[in-house]
């Protein structure tokens, strides 16, 4: 107080200058081991004595450009697959996930299905989901439900991931603290009440950089309807290649999922650490 | 104890000059400390005078942002020295535990002493359960924290501090968080360590037990040691003003 304006010591320049010669060393080494793990890797690979034929077959630049139009356009359809089924797998997800945790009795039934729901798509790979819905629901023949290829395996997508989901978030209701619940009980809140006005909003917080990882998780397996013959960018990468006997596309269409799944995995990764940072205050 | 030589005389604790800022707000600006061997050393002040961040500084827990600490002679503030080296000197309590739910109390209180100090796990063991029996917590060697009463988790965690065999003990406000009627078996094994002759750093809300176990009482006040010395002078004819009103504030009557 009596202080007026207070300026580093000596000693703690020193400490400054110390510090920060660490951290210039820090980085030094991981530049270092990051290009020397990159060397080691590329020559491992272009060494290796089938090296030509891999790259004529897999990295032939000619078919990449031919290919690339119809790989585009079948991207296009993962990308509508990706943000329609997602808001729905949330819904699907968030709605099984509440119904679990009701009490009441007249709900019995509605509960027991949400566990065999849960159990029974977390237990069957997507791609099966994706192939009996594709084709065995028009084999059906009913009046009003759509034979539309897009739509039926979108309807697997959000089955299998809604599961997945719902234990998610499931998971999340639980972390919350039960003196949260006490005290919204305390305030007259309705079981209800207290579940989307306290615990949800808590639960859901939590569970976003799990959820996010679901959703990376979706956007490669729209790949899957592949399968039942959807014209999406693998199985446009896979006709070219049928044709041209040259498998280039097929890491042109790697490509493009990659191009949409890291900038998701980065902007997950942001999230997880400012939650972090506002939980510890 | 009695032998005084050349190395008691160097404080086990010293601080020059030590500054901490959040942001823009000065925490401690400019302390000075000398801790010396077998010193109780209590830190009063209001909240936010700084006392929890101190100790936290000199546990290494924290950056500092100017001046030194030493311990036995040896800087530590230093980058280039290892702060596991000095922790591994000093024991440190919590105002809220911090006891490891996953671990029993026995697990918590040998984890240190296996890992860290290398001794052989049946032999941490048995100091572990010699220490849990001395302090009445034979029976909750194998319960998990989460089991025990408040007051025997602090108990556990102070327990925990002293398996290391620290050269100086570090208190946060142990009792802060506790029922009334459980502080009472903390502060008597806090007393029971300070007659064995521990040093011991501890800030404090107790008055009654500062005056009791203190061997100098330190009064913070924005970010300094504005007045210290025995219990007797600082809590009961004050010099400072300040001191004055913190303690009517505090003091019954």
């Amino acid at each position: 107080m009596s202080e007026t304006v207070w300026s580093p010591s000596a000693r703690e320049l020193e400490r400054r200058r110390l510090r920060k010669r660490d951290r210039a060393r820090g980085a030094l080494v991981a530049g270092v081991a990051t290009l020397a793990v990159l060397a080691v890797l590329v020559w491992t690979v272009t060494s290796s004595p089938g090296w030509p034929r891999v790259r004529e077959t897999f990295f032939s630049w000619p078919d990449a450009k031919a290919s690339f139009p119809e790989i585009a356009k079948g991207f296009w359809i993962n990308v509508k697959l990706f943000l329609v089924a997602e808001p729905l797998i949330l819904l699907v997800g968030v709605g099984v996930a509440v119904v679990r945790q009701t009490v009441s009795p007249w709900l019995t039934p509605v509960r027991a299905a949400a566990v065999i729901y849960t159990d029974l798509l977390r237990g069957v790979p997507t791609l099966l989901v994706v192939v009996l819905l594709a084709l065995g629901v028009p084999a059906l023949q009913l009046t009003g439900v759509t034979t539309s290829l897009f739509w039926l395996t979108l309807a697997a997508l959000v089955l299998s991931y809604g599961a997945y989901v719902a234990e998610v978030v499931r998971a999340g209701i639980e972390t919350v603290h039960p003196s949260q619940v006490a005290s919204a009980k305390a305030l007259a809140l309705s079981r209800g009440q207290t579940m989307r006005f306290v615990v949800l909003p808590q639960a859901l917080r939590r569970v976003v950089p799990p959820l996010l990882n679901d959703f990376v998780s979706l956007q490669k397996d729209t790949a899957l309807v592949s399968a039942v013959g959807v014209f999406e960018a693998l199985f446009a990468a896979q006709d070219y290649g049928n044709y041209h006997f040259n498998y280039t596309p097929l890491l042109v269409a790697a490509a493009f999922f990659v191009a949409l799944t890291v900038p998701l995995a980065r902007l997950t990764d942001w999230l997880g650490r400012r939650t972090a940072r506002r939980e510890r205050g | 104890m009695s032998t005084l030589t050349g190395s008691a005389r160097t404080p086990v604790l010293s601080v020059r000059g030590l500054r901490k800022t959040y942001g823009d707000r000065v925490v401690l600006d400019g302390l000075d400390l000398d801790v010396h061997q077998h010193d109780v050393v209590c830190l009063i002040g209001s909240s936010g005078s700084g006392k929890s961040t101190l100790l936290r500084c000199l546990d290494l827990l924290e950056e500092i942002d100017d001046g030194v600490i030493e311990l036995d002679g040896r800087e530590v503030s230093d980058p280039r020295v290892d702060p596991r080296d000095a922790r591994r000197e000093i024991g440190m309590v919590f105002q809220s535990y911090n006891l490891f739910p996953h671990l029993s109390v026995l697990r918590n209180c040998t984890l240190a002493p296996t890992r860290v100090h290398g001794t052989d796990p049946p032999a941490a063991e048995a100091r572990a359960r010699e220490l849990l029996a001395r302090f009445g917590l034979s029976e909750k060697a194998g319960a998990h924290p989460d089991q025990l009463s408040g007051g025997q988790q602090q108990r556990a965690a102070l327990v925990r501090a002293l398996c290391t065999e620290p050269r100086v003990l570090l208190l946060d406000e142990i009792t802060a968080a506790l029922d009334p009627e459980l502080v009472g078996e903390v502060l008597e094994m806090v007393r029971a360590e300070a007659e064995a002759g521990r040093t011991m750093v501890l800030a404090t809300h107790e008055m009654a037990f500062a005056r009791q176990v203190a061997t100098r009482v330190c009064f913070l006040d924005q970010g300094r040691i504005l007045e210290q010395g025995a219990p007797a002078e600082v809590l009961t004819s004050p010099r400072e003003e300040r001191t004055r009103q913190f303690l009517r504030r505090v003091l019954p009557g």
